[in-house]
């Protein structure tokens, strides 16, 4: 079974339909951008995935090892408050949480994975740091290294490389890619179209011209 | 010093510092949480609502013994046992407005918190036959003497209750810390955040009700408040923001004892003005660093 299939979906705030009649399948592996113009739904479209908001109608199944959490999220940069108390590994300890059943603390193997991820993501001797001294570029690999700790197979980032320089956006999408050799699907906005066709797969465009398919494929239709 | 120790034989003293540092101790732990959510508000809402539920459970408490004859032992003159559910459901409710309502959160606390203050003392003037209205209205506003009035019952009952919070708030810390941090991740990885959200209303509303006896309800915020805040300028790390603002609370609430005790000064505000004070030197020292 695929890991995620969205049959029919429309997605949207209350009545108001932003995107509707949609259908995609994600296998693991798989790298699909989301690409598409600002407010043609793609941010709604990912939280809708995620359990977020509720979808209008139409369904989404996921594969029976992501239900009920084991999915990765990296949400949009500013969504995280800039004061906020909290040490790279408190933070990156918590992507376990939703996995722990009825269990109130992390266990010893949950403390070595956590280091491990952070290693995974270069940023091992950061672990007790404060999250609000650290660059972007810093901060989106901490979230991401969250993200590990809640899934192996499917990570949904929104824009994960906004608001980064160049290098940070390099050194960024080069750790992405990774993960995805590794075996993490991932499912990505973007808003930048070219490094979408370096490393995606397949790409879904939101908008009055929707489409679905493999990257060959759009290259074709373009 | 030795007026400080003949003071600490009478046992309304003792339960003074035991409900003091108890209540402390708990309102500072989910200050830090408050604070990071921007609920700061909700203390002060809640507190308002408390204060009507306190008026109601007054004059029914006199209705009562008026119509009976008699008092009832046990219930008369213990107002928490109806303060205490009204301002529970008021805190959910309260929360509940945060998404997804015509009125916005921020105007509901409001709206809420003021209409509640106007209904306790409309009908305290109504009903209440007492000499000394004013003095009854500061009293639980500011909670001016109530703390060495605190009857055995209430002391166990906070007893009983602060020990349900810190429980509640070592069990769920983790939780707790994921649903501040990033509520969208915690529900896209699973944990049931609306669930936190009420467990940490109900808590809060616990912890209000509490504070009213050691500083009133006007002051309460103070309390939630300034713990937390004065140790995010020292700390960065949730776990060290937490223990510094417990610790910090309690220092803060046997010093304002003490000192009212010697200079006979109200409680209430004297402990608001320590933490006050507290902060200040936080802001410095956090600076200097």
């Amino acid at each position: 079974m695929s890991l995620l299939t969205v049959k029919n979906l429309s997605v949207g705030y209350d009545s108001h339909v932003i995107l509707k009649d949609l259908s995609f399948k994600v296998e693991a592996g798989d790298y699909l951008c989301i690409i598409g113009e600002n407010g043609s739904g793609k941010t709604t479209l990912m939280r809708t995935l995620l359990g977020l908001i509720p979808s209008l109608s139409g369904s989404i199944s996921l594969d029976e090892e992501l239900t009920g959490g084991g999915i990765g999220y990296l949400p949009q940069k500013s969504s995280i408050q800039k004061d906020f108390p909290a040490s790279v590994t408190e933070i990156v300890l918590s992507g376990f949480l939703g996995g722990m059943g009825r269990a109130f603390f992390y266990t010893k193997e949950q403390k070595t994975l956590a280091l491990e991820n952070l290693e995974r993501m270069g940023i091992k001797e950061l672990k007790d740091r404060s999250f609000s001294e650290l660059s972007g570029g810093q901060q989106q690999r901490v979230m991401l290294a969250r993200a590990l700790c809640a899934t192996k197979a499917l990570l949904l980032m929104d824009e994960p490389v906004a608001g980064l320089d160049p290098d940070a956006q390099n050194s960024m999408y080069s750790v992405i890619q990774k993960l995805n050799k590794e075996g993490c699907a991932i499912i990505m906005i973007s808003h930048d179209v070219d490094a979408a066709m370096r490393y995606a797969d397949h790409i879904l465009r939101t908008g009055p011209v929707p489409f679905f398919g493999t990257k060959e494929e759009y290259l074709k239709n373009e | 010093m030795s007026k400080l120790f003949e003071y600490l034989q009478f046992p309304f003293v003792q339960h003074a510092l035991i409900v003091g540092v108890l209540v402390a101790l708990c309102s500072s732990l989910l200050g830090v949480t408050l604070v990071l959510k921007r609920f700061s508000f909700i203390g002060d809402g809640l507190s308002h609502v408390a204060f009507g539920a306190m008026a109601l459970a007054a004059v029914l408490d006199q209705l009562l013994t008026e119509a009976l004859k008699t008092e009832i032992p046990g219930l008369s003159g213990n107002s928490m046992l109806l303060v205490l559910p009204i301002t529970m459901i008021s805190a959910v409710l309260l929360l509940r407005t945060g998404n997804n309502t015509k009125i916005k959160g921020d105007a509901a606390i409001a709206m809420i918190s003021v209409a509640s203050l106007a209904f306790g003392y409309l009908i305290m003037n109504i009903f209440s036959t007492s000499s000394n209205l004013s003095g009854d209205v500061c009293s639980t506003l500011f909670g001016s003497t109530s703390i060495l009035t605190l009857t055995g019952l209430e002391v166990w009952l906070c007893i009983a209750l602060s020990v349900a919070v810190v429980l509640i708030f070592v069990l769920f810390y983790n939780r707790i810390f994921a649903v501040t941090f990033d509520e969208d991740f915690a529900i896209a990885s699973g944990i049931k955040a609306s669930r936190y959200n009420t467990m940490i209303a109900i808590v809060i509303a616990v912890i209000i009700v509490l504070a009213m006896n050691l500083v009133g309800s006007l002051l309460i915020s103070a309390l939630v408040i300034f713990p937390a805040l004065s140790s995010m300028r020292l700390f960065k790390s949730f776990k060290q923001v937490t223990i510094c603002s417990a610790v910090l609370s309690v220092c803060c609430s046997l010093g304002g004892i003490v000192i009212s005790l010697l200079a006979g000064t109200p409680v209430g505000s004297t402990i608001v003005a320590v933490q006050a004070a507290a902060f200040l030197l936080c802001t410095i020292a956090g600076r200097l660093k």
